[in-house]
Formats: C-alpha cells, sequence, structure tokens
C-alpha cells in the first residue's frame, strides 16, 4: 500500500508551497480583483514558467519536466491553497491536457514547447451560454473550409489566451479546434465574473482560421475525456483551498476574543471547524484515487474524476462559507480574505460543470459498471 | 502512488489467506454466521481465537514471549482485510485484546502478565471493559462508583452501563473513585476484576432497537484485593488513557448498508411507475453518499500507507465514525422513504434484504453515541487535531464531592 504522494513529490510539494507563500500572498489576487483589466498577474505567471511547473505533465523532448500528472496534482494543490490569479487550470489542466490527449505530434511538438516556456496561454472554448448542452446536441460554433464562425461565452481565460480549444461543428460532426486567439477573426471581450482573479470572456469568432485537434466526430467525447483530467486537477486546487479556508478560521479563532475568551473555545465554533476538516479529509482521499486514475489513464478515471469534483466541490464551498461566519463581521468585508476563497469556491464549482452534473454522471457510470 | 502490497506484504497477505483458506467458509458460500452471544456461538467463538493463536494470527503486533508474533500494524491490518471475506465466529474478543489486556500489560506486575495474558490471546478468557456510568457518559471521569479501603482489600459498590459482554466476560478492568474529596481527575483508581466474584451481577440492557447486546453491572460490596490494582491509588485517570488510547489505534470496519445495496433496492422499487433509481433527488443523494464512502475508504488507505512505511497514522483516522454513523442513519431512512409506506414493515420475511435497511434505522442512533457521541468527536478533532482550545471546566478546581449533579 504506498497511497500518498512519494517522498520526491512532497518536496516539489513544500518547495511550491513556499515559492507561493512568498510570490502569490492575497495582495497578489487582490492586484487582479482591483483591476479585472489585467485578467492575471503577469509577473507571477512568468515566475511560475521559471519553476518549470507549466512543463510538469509535459514530455522532455517537448522541454517539460516529464513528471507526470501526481506531481501535477501535487502543484494544483498548492495554487489551490494559493487562490492565485493565473490562467494555470486553463493551460495546464485543459489546454495540455487536450493536446496531450489528442494532438498529432506535429500540434504537440508545435504546442507544448511553448507552453512549457510560459510563452502559450491556453483556454477551453465550450459552452455557449447558459445552462448544460447536451452531448451531441447541435453547436452554434461552426467550422467551414477550415474557418471558425460563432459565439463562444463564458470562456476562461478567453480575453488573455494566446491559443484556443474550441468545440465546433463542421459538416454535422462536432470536434475540437485549435484557433490562434491573436490571429484574425477573433474578438474576446472580458465579462465581469464572481470571481475576477481568474477572466471570464465572451469569444467570437469571425472566420477565424481553425486546425482541428482530435478525430472529426469526436468532439463530445474528447470534451468529456479532458474533463475527466481537469476534475481531478480542480478537485486538487479544492483541496488546496479547504485547507486555507480552515488554517484562516482557526487562526482567527484563536486570535479573536468575545465573552472574555477566544471564540475558538466555544463548541458551535470548534464543531462547525471539525465539520471542514471532515469534508477537506473526504475530499483529500476521494483526490488522491483521482490522482492515481488520472495517472493510469484506465477505465476507473471517470467515477473517481467525479467523485473527486463532488467531494472537492462540497468541501471548498463548506470551507469558504462558514470561514466568513467564523470571522464575523470582519469577514464580510472588502480588507479581510475570506471573499477571495468564496469568489473562488464558486469559480471551482461551476467551471468544469457544476457538481449536480457530476452527480448525475458518476450514477449514471454506477449503473454502467453494475450491469456490466 | 498505488495499492499495491510491498512483496513482504504480499507474502504475508499470501500466508493469512492460506490459514483462512484452510480453516474457514468463504463469505457467500452458504449462509453467514450469526451474531449472537449463546454458549454455543462463545464456544465455537473461543475455538476460532485459540486457532489464530496458534497460527500466530491473534495479537498479531504482540510481542511473541506473550502469545503475539512479533509482527507490525500493516501485517495487522492485512489479516484483518482476508479475515473480513470469510465467515467467522463474532469476534468477543475485540474489546479485551484491544483496549483492557494492553492495560494489564501496561500496569500489572510481571506475575499477573504472566497469568492472564496468554490465556487472553488463546480465547480461554474474555475481557470488558467497566468505565461508562449512568452518571458519566462522555464525562466518564465524573464516575461515582465508589472504592474504599478495607485493610488489604477495597470494597467496591455501584453501577457501570454499556458494558459490552459484561455477561459473558470472565475479567474487566474497572475505573472507580477512591477519593471524593478532589477534583474528579485525580480522585480515581483502576482495578483489574474477577467477573465472577461475590456481588458482580450483570444484567441486559434492552435498548431502543429491542436487542440486548449491551450490559448494566452493578457491583454490591464486591471485595477486591489491593493487589488487583493497576497504577496508584488516584491514578485512576492516566492509567483509563492509556486503555482508551489503545481504543484510537482499533482499526474499525464499515458500518450499515451500502451504496450498492441501496442501488439494488432502488432499482426493484416501482416509484409511480418507474423504478426509484430514476428518481433525481435519489440519484443526487445516492451518489453523495457513494462519493463519502469512497472517501473513507481510500482515508483508510491512506492510514495504511503510513503504517506500511511505518509512520505514524495521520489524524485522518478520526473521521471514521462520525462520517459513517450518520450516514448509515441517512441511508437507512432513504430506503424505508423509497418503499413508502411499506417501508413501515420490518417483518423480516417482509421487507427488502431481510430487514436489513430497518436494523440499521433503528441502531443507527447507538452508533452515533457509542465510542464517543458525534459531539465529543467533534470535540476530540477541534481540540487534537486543529489545536482549538479544550471547553471551559467549571468543576476542575472543585472537590468532587461538591460538584452539582442535577437530578
Amino acid at each position: 500500500m504506498d497511497f500518498d504522494f512519494s517522498d520526491d513529490q512532497k518536496f516539489m510539494k513544500e518547495q511550491a508551497r513556499k515559492f507561493l507563500k512568498e510570490q502569490c500572498d492575497s495582495r497578489v489576487a487582490r492586484g487582479v480583483l482591483n483591476d479585472p483589466a489585467r485578467g492575471y498577474d503577469a509577473d507571477l505567471w512568468r515566475r511560475i514558467a521559471g519553476m518549470g511547473w507549466l512543463g510538469i505533465p509535459i514530455a522532455e523532448q517537448h522541454g517539460g519536466l516529464g513528471l507526470g500528472q501526481i506531481a501535477l496534482c501535487a502543484i494544483a494543490e498548492e495554487m489551490g491553497r494559493a487562490c492565485a490569479p493565473v490562467p494555470f487550470a486553463s493551460t495546464v489542466y485543459f489546454f495540455t491536457q487536450a493536446v496531450l490527449l489528442a494532438g498529432s505530434s506535429e500540434q504537440q511538438a508545435a504546442l507544448l514547447p511553448a507552453v512549457a516556456a510560459g510563452d502559450l496561454i491556453g483556454a477551453w472554448a465550450v459552452a455557449e451560454g447558459a445552462g448544460v448542452a447536451a452531448p451531441g446536441s447541435a453547436l452554434g460554433c461552426r467550422v467551414e473550409g477550415g474557418r471558425l464562425s460563432g459565439v463562444k461565452v463564458p470562456v476562461t481565460d478567453g480575453a488573455i489566451a494566446d491559443r484556443l480549444i474550441v468545440l465546433a461543428q463542421e459538416g454535422g460532426q462536432a470536434g475540437l479546434y485549435l484557433v490562434d486567439a491573436r490571429g484574425g477573426g477573433v474578438r474576446a471581450e472580458t465579462l465581469a465574473s464572481l470571481d475576477p482573479t481568474r477572466n471570464v470572456a465572451r469569444v467570437t469568432f469571425d472566420g477565424a482560421p481553425a486546425e482541428r485537434l482530435g478525430d472529426a466526430g469526436d468532439g463530445w467525447a474528447l470534451a468529456q475525456a479532458v474533463l475527466d483530467r481537469a476534475a481531478v486537477l480542480l478537485a486538487f486546487e479544492q483541496v488546496g483551498g479547504t485547507d486555507a479556508c480552515l488554517e484562516m478560521a482557526k487562526d482567527y479563532a484563536l486570535n479573536r476574543y468575545a465573552f472574555g475568551r477566544v471564540i475558538g473555545g466555544n463548541q458551535a465554533i470548534k464543531h462547525k471547524l471539525a465539520d471542514m476538516y471532515v469534508k477537506g479529509e473526504l475530499a483529500r482521499s476521494n483526490a488522491y484515487f483521482g490522482a492515481w486514475a488520472l495517472e493510469e489513464g484506465g477505465a476507473e478515471l471517470p467515477l473517481a474524476a467525479a467523485a473527486a469534483r463532488i467531494a472537492g466541490s462540497e468541501a471548498y464551498w463548506f470551507a469558504a462559507k462558514e470561514n466568513i461566519q467564523t470571522h464575523g463581521g470582519m469577514g464580510f468585508t472588502w480588507e479581510a480574505d475570506c471573499h477571495l476563497h468564496y469568489r473562488r469556491s464558486e469559480q471551482l464549482r461551476l467551471v468544469a460543470g457544476a457538481p449536480r452534473l457530476w452527480k448525475e454522471r458518476l450514477i449514471s457510470q454506477l449503473e454502467q459498471r453494475n450491469a456490466a | 502512488m498505488d495499492f499495491k502490497d510491498s512483496p513482504e506484504e504480499a507474502a504475508f497477505r499470501a500466508e493469512a489467506r492460506a490459514f483462512l483458506a484452510a480453516n474457514a467458509r468463504p463469505k457467500g458460500d452458504g449462509a453467514p454466521l450469526a451474531v449472537r452471544s449463546d454458549p454455543a456461538t462463545l464456544e465455537a467463538a473461543k475455538a476460532w481465537q485459540r486457532k489464530k493463536a496458534e497460527a500466530g494470527f491473534a495479537c498479531i503486533t504482540w510481542p511473541k514471549e506473550l502469545g503475539g508474533r512479533g509482527g507490525t500494524p500493516i501485517q495487522q491490518v492485512i489479516y484483518a482485510q482476508e479475515e473480513e471475506q470469510f465467515e467467522t465466529p463474532p469476534n468477543v474478543f475485540a474489546i479485551g485484546l484491544g483496549m483492557c489486556v494492553p492495560t494489564v500489560m501496561a500496569f500489572a506486575d510481571t506475575a499477573t502478565k504472566q497469568r492472564f495474558v496468554a490465556p487472553a490471546v488463546r480465547g480461554d478468557e474474555i475481557w470488558c471493559q467497566l468505565f461508562s456510568e449512568p452518571a458519566a457518559g462522555s464525562d466518564v471521569a465524573g464516575l461515582r462508583t465508589r472504592a474504599v479501603r478495607d485493610g488489604d482489600d477495597w470494597v467496591v459498590n455501584g453501577q457501570k452501563v454499556w458494558t459490552s459482554g459484561a455477561h459473558f466476560s470472565d475479567f474487566g478492568i474497572l475505573l472507580t473513585r477512591t477519593n471524593p474529596d478532589v477534583p474528579k481527575h485525580k480522585g480515581l483508581t483502576m482495578f483489574w476484576v474477577d467477573m465472577k466474584a461475590p456481588g458482580v451481577e450483570a444484567r441486559p440492557i434492552h435498548q431502543m432497537s429491542g436487542d440486548r447486546e449491551f450490559n448494566e453491572v452493578y457491583f454490591t460490596d464486591v471485595r477486591i484485593p489491593d493487589s488487583q490494582r493497576l497504577g496508584e491509588v488516584g491514578a485512576g485517570w492516566q492509567v483509563a488513557l492509556v486503555t482508551l488510547m489503545n481504543e484510537r489505534l482499533a482499526v474499525g470496519t464499515g458500518y450499515g448498508p451500502t451504496p450498492e445495496e441501496l442501488m439494488a433496492l432502488a432499482r426493484a422499487l416501482d416509484l409511480g411507475g418507474r423504478p426509484a433509481m430514476a428518481d433525481q433527488a435519489f440519484r443526487e443523494k445516492l451518489a453523495d453518499w457513494y462519493v463519502a464512502a469512497q472517501g473513507l475508504k481510500f482515508t483508510k488507505f491512506r492510514t495504511l500507507t503510513a503504517l506500511s512505511r511505518g509512520q505514524t497514522p495521520g489524524p485522518e483516522a478520526s473521521i471514521g465514525k462520525i462520517v459513517s454513523a450518520n450516514q448509515m442513519q441517512e441511508m437507512s431512512a432513504m430506503a424505508l422513504d423509497l418503499a413508502d409506506q411499506y417501508g413501515i414493515l420490518n417483518d423480516p420475511a417482509e421487507a427488502p434484504f431481510g430487514g436489513l435497511f430497518h436494523r440499521n434505522f433503528m441502531f443507527a442512533p447507538g452508533l452515533r453515541i457509542a465510542g464517543g457521541t458525534d459531539e465529543i468527536l467533534r470535540n476530540i478533532i477541534a481540540e487534537r487535531v486543529l489545536g482549538l482550545p479544550g471547553d471551559v471546566r467549571v468543576d476542575k478546581d472543585i472537590a468532587f464531592k461538591d460538584l452539582p449533579t442535577g437530578r
């Protein structure tokens, strides 16, 4: 039994935590929060590229570190803890995973070195408005003669991305398409969002040159496969965020005096924090299984990803809202950092599909497994 | 990150499996053994324990000279995982070997250890733990059973409660109050006691579930020689902490229905023209329970990993009972709900799974209380894991006899 990060991975995780503590305290997130037009913190992004983290899942032949998915999970947890205002998830959990999964060797050779070097911000453009499109349903984004037209919204990091991966329809078949966001025929406008520390845009395509990623007709299946991978990595961000909220709440409860003693001595607070801990551990254990399934890349992944996503979403949301409650009135101010996590927890809960969807997916998977 | 055994672990697992295959029958191969404590079941339990002890699978982590194997915690867990797959008689030794005898080993003299440890390992003698009282549950240090010195003996009067297995136990460890004039934690003393001694009487408790699995134990002028004292006079609380620490090391198994059992039920039940399994509200709840059950399973794997690496497990193991007891209650309630008014019936001939869900429904309230209530467990997590302060203790500087007691 060896169900934990290895010593090397733990060391890397520790280094990442130290780095982010120094380089990404809450002032960094606030810099973007107070000026959403910036979209992300470009200095931090460059330094993260310098650490090599963007290349963790990318093979050395493509300029990456080739350390695999579990090492990436370890870093994801620390990114979540730090509430980092950078397009790490879009670029590494979505864009890179899609290229690794579906890209031809030429596409991989062309794109992955730029990602690993920090020269390419990627984004994932699938949604077309409110609600949930059923897999296989008609898409508004169409490709004809290698040109893409239509509108995607919301696109996380859409206004700061260099390349987009777009789910679109060509001759009645859905596929994934690579589009140069800096090229012609692409217009991105930042929209106001709950969590401005992660950019959200409406992206309008008007005859933008598009190159297919993966086979024609595989669009929906590939999109789901990318989502499964991203769900595990996002779950680690949620685990890190949960931990950060619990730490904040604990520190406050140990230092805030009311009725002649610290509020952390009251059972109403103690039990609330104990519940945060319990949910956090359930999320961590589910995330670990997700990490294992992600690295194995086998049939276990869809179920493991769903479980990791559901547990991570529940834990971070609970911890973020109860952290504010523990802080009392102070927690409701702009100055307190509690709302950074409240915003981020909701962003993470929804960005890869709401838990309600994942619960349905999990049960369908269980039914299929039982029928088999 | 993987689930594989190390070569040594795999070899041990194979050995355990071979022993079990030769001596027990796999689960599902015939009817399950009844969980009872009648004389025949007890005899079977003792015979099984003897067989395990002779093969070195009882008390795996204990030294060989005390009847153990001199093995590792991970071997203990591997054996338990393997044994779970076989029908074995009810383990009536768990409390004795998990908590009582380790306390005897830590505090008794050599002669006493030699007299008691080996027979307990072999299953010849069963031990119970006599701590809780009607007025001392979560606040066990508030217990009132009095031990008064009389020459070389102590004379004990009082009542214990919720004692598992008292009616078939040979010995027990007994926490008493020897000095009511000092604050409550300082006036306690621990003894071992012969459950057949004059004045000891065990009476089964009729539980709300209808079962009688626990006992009240009455002590009336029971004479206990001072040589049966464990630890110093007045140091009973420190001794009890050793017992309870061993409780925390015991590896528990899952409780209650599994999500798969609930799914099987939901597929078979019709809810207004479609199976309950098609009900969206049910599917969402089921997903939550599945995720929590998986979370507990993989949390246990994390604990095993620490053991396998020779490390002390982290505090994550403390979440187990608080999650599973509540889950048992909610899942069994949902199972009854799905049957609609038919869910009221718990006649084993009528109720699905022979009334499994109904039994869980009626047992769950007890599980949320036994071995640390939900509230005490949250306190423990808050204080020992998160480092939050203890509760205000209005009783800590007051002599026990002066504490307010209510009715």
